[in-house]
């Protein structure tokens, strides 16, 4: 097996995947991107926090028009993972509001995106039904 | 009229639709031309431009250079789907501010025929994969970590507004479109006029569920301008002038305050209800004296949640303030009387001028047979993702 990179550097690889957020050290705010400093408090230092793997699908969408070459239809939504929202697909589960609802259980899972030239393998993750 | 207060003197919106043989700067020149003539003034009596071409980026220079250079400062403005509510409080600022006595806003976009206007354009993955960008992302995460598109990213904020509350389902969703398709049919000016069932509505092309296609605001041609006026002006202009003048009793631009969650799905509803609170504490004005609203239904999704946003009804209570009828031409908030953005259309930058231009019509009892019986104040509203909102809340004047 080749090398594996995550599609996102607030991806964890490894035994057990998770996500982590980056947490102002003055007011807790979390954030997924690299910051210049809190969007709350304007604080700039933070710590590096390991989300929880499993939440619940606060709000999603089934996408049936996407840009060329995205495969669809596909959900997409936000998770709350124990306070921290979080956004991703929910794979693992067929894309119609039957198997989909607001509420429902979902934990984590990965998935390879793709290979480049080199064999590395790019690594997202989504959610599945928990 | 108090001399600190400022008004809406003279307002064009052009036809909404497809303009093949004009160009943004015909488009812009036309709604200025037709405000000026309104205003009964001419660009001579200007004193500021605000202008804003969201995707078309003209700017008011090129406007300027075909209906008069008279060397007043203009502000180019952008601010997503609020650029046109942004142009109108560039202008009251410079009035309030006693730069001038009188300006010009402008919007105008040449939208016809575009697709999604975010999340649709394909990013192809790289040969090596390299972590670049805020994200560290080796490949496009549009699609793969939820979507970038506008029916993607509004669907979800109705969605959640249902998770919160309960009662939202498909069918509740298309029927405030049902609503606004069928207000359209008044309105002369709107892009699409054609009335439609809940079964057509349902079972049209779904974009992202829960929106189908006729539940997604319409791209489209347009502008609309607006001439402004302050209190102290208005009160040497003739009679005539005076009595179809509109007032701005309140002018209000909010951004997003920092909330959990908001930079995952954007937060359309703390600012909107911010921008309200501001508004309502300006004017006087509650939301029960409203006589009509316009408000940004970019999509079916987005219309529920700002019944809630603007006060419309109680907290929490929007699911059950819509099937109540009152955002029904006839209830007791008419909602969108012009057929809103899903059939009116939303040519972007011209939007928030538009509504604002909407409003007015009522007001002045010009607007035929969608008039609203004895308007006497109204509320334009929208929202610019990122997040802008713009609140104008608009008074007729005393007899």
């Amino acid at each position: 097996m080749g090398q594996q990179i995550p599609l996102v550097d607030y991806l964890v690889l490894g035994d057990e995947p998770h996500l982590v957020a980056q947490q102002c050290e003055s007011c807790g705010a979390r954030f997924f991107d690299h910051r210049n400093a809190c969007a709350a408090c304007s604080n700039t230092t933070f710590k590096a926090v390991d989300l929880p793997t499993e939440g619940v699908l606060r709000a999603f969408t089934i996408v049936a028009y996407a840009a060329p070459g995205i495969p669809v239809p596909f959900v997409a939504g936000v998770v709350d993972c124990d306070g921290t929202s979080v956004r991703g697909n929910v794979i693992n589960t067929p894309a119609d509001p039957e198997h989909v609802q607001t509420g429902m259980k979902v934990r984590l899972a990965t998935y390879v995106v793709g290979t480049d030239d080199e064999g590395t393998e790019a690594v997202g993750f989504g959610f599945e039904p928990a | 009229m108090a001399t600190d207060d400022v008004w809406i003197l003279g307002i064009h919106m052009t036809k909404f639709g497809k303009h093949p043989d004009k160009d943004a700067i015909d488009l812009a020149s036309d709604a200025a031309l037709n405000a000026l003539k309104d205003a009964q003034v001419t660009m001579k009596d200007v004193g500021i431009l605000a202008y804003g071409n969201l995707v078309g980026q003209t700017q008011g220079q090129m406007l300027q250079k075909q209906i008069g250079q008279t060397g007043i400062p203009v502000f180019n403005v952008s601010n997503a789907c609020a650029t046109g509510a942004t142009a109108i409080r560039t202008a009251v600022m410079a009035i309030k501010a006693g730069e001038t006595d009188m300006g010009l806003a402008v919007g105008v976009e040449k939208l016809a025929g575009a697709g999604l206007l975010a999340g649709g354009s394909a990013k192809k993955d790289g040969n090596k994969y390299e972590p670049h960008g805020r994200y560290g992302a080796v490949a496009p995460v549009d699609g793969r970590i939820g979507t970038d598109t506008m029916p993607g990213v509004f669907a979800q904020i109705g969605m959640e507004y249902g998770h919160r509350y309960g009662g939202a389902s498909f069918e509740l969703f298309a029927r405030i479109s049902e609503k606004n398709h069928s207000h359209s049919t008044l309105n002369p000016l709107a892009a699409y006029t054609k009335k439609m069932t809940l079964d057509e509505i349902m079972n049209d092309v779904m974009i992202a569920y829960p929106n189908t296609r006729p539940m997604c605001s319409a791209n489209c041609d347009g502008a609309a301008a607006a001439v402004l006026v302050s209190g102290a002006k208005l009160k040497t202009l003739d009679p005539d002038q005076q009595r179809r003048a509109v007032k701005i009793s309140a002018s209000v631009l909010t951004s997003d305050p920092w909330e959990e969650a908001c930079q995952v799905l954007p937060n359309v509803n703390t600012l909107t209800r911010n921008a309200a609170e501001q508004a309502y504490a300006a004017s006087g004005v509650g939301p029960e004296d409203l006589d009509l609203i316009e408000l940004h239904d970019c999509f079916a999704t987005a219309e529920l949640v700002h019944y809630d946003n603007l006060m419309l009804c109680k907290s929490g209570e929007a699911v059950p303030f819509f099937e109540s009828g009152a955002t029904w031409r006839d209830g007791k908030s008419p909602v969108n009387v012009s057929g809103g953005l899903e059939s009116k259309g939303h040519p972007i930058a011209a939007t928030g001028i538009a509504n604002v231009w909407e409003i007015c019509h009522h007001l002045r009892g010009e607007a035929g047979d969608r008039q609203i019986p004895d308007a006497k104040v109204g509320l334009a509203h929208v929202i610019g993702l990122g997040n802008a909102c713009g609140v104008h809340i608009l008074e007729r004047h005393a007899a």
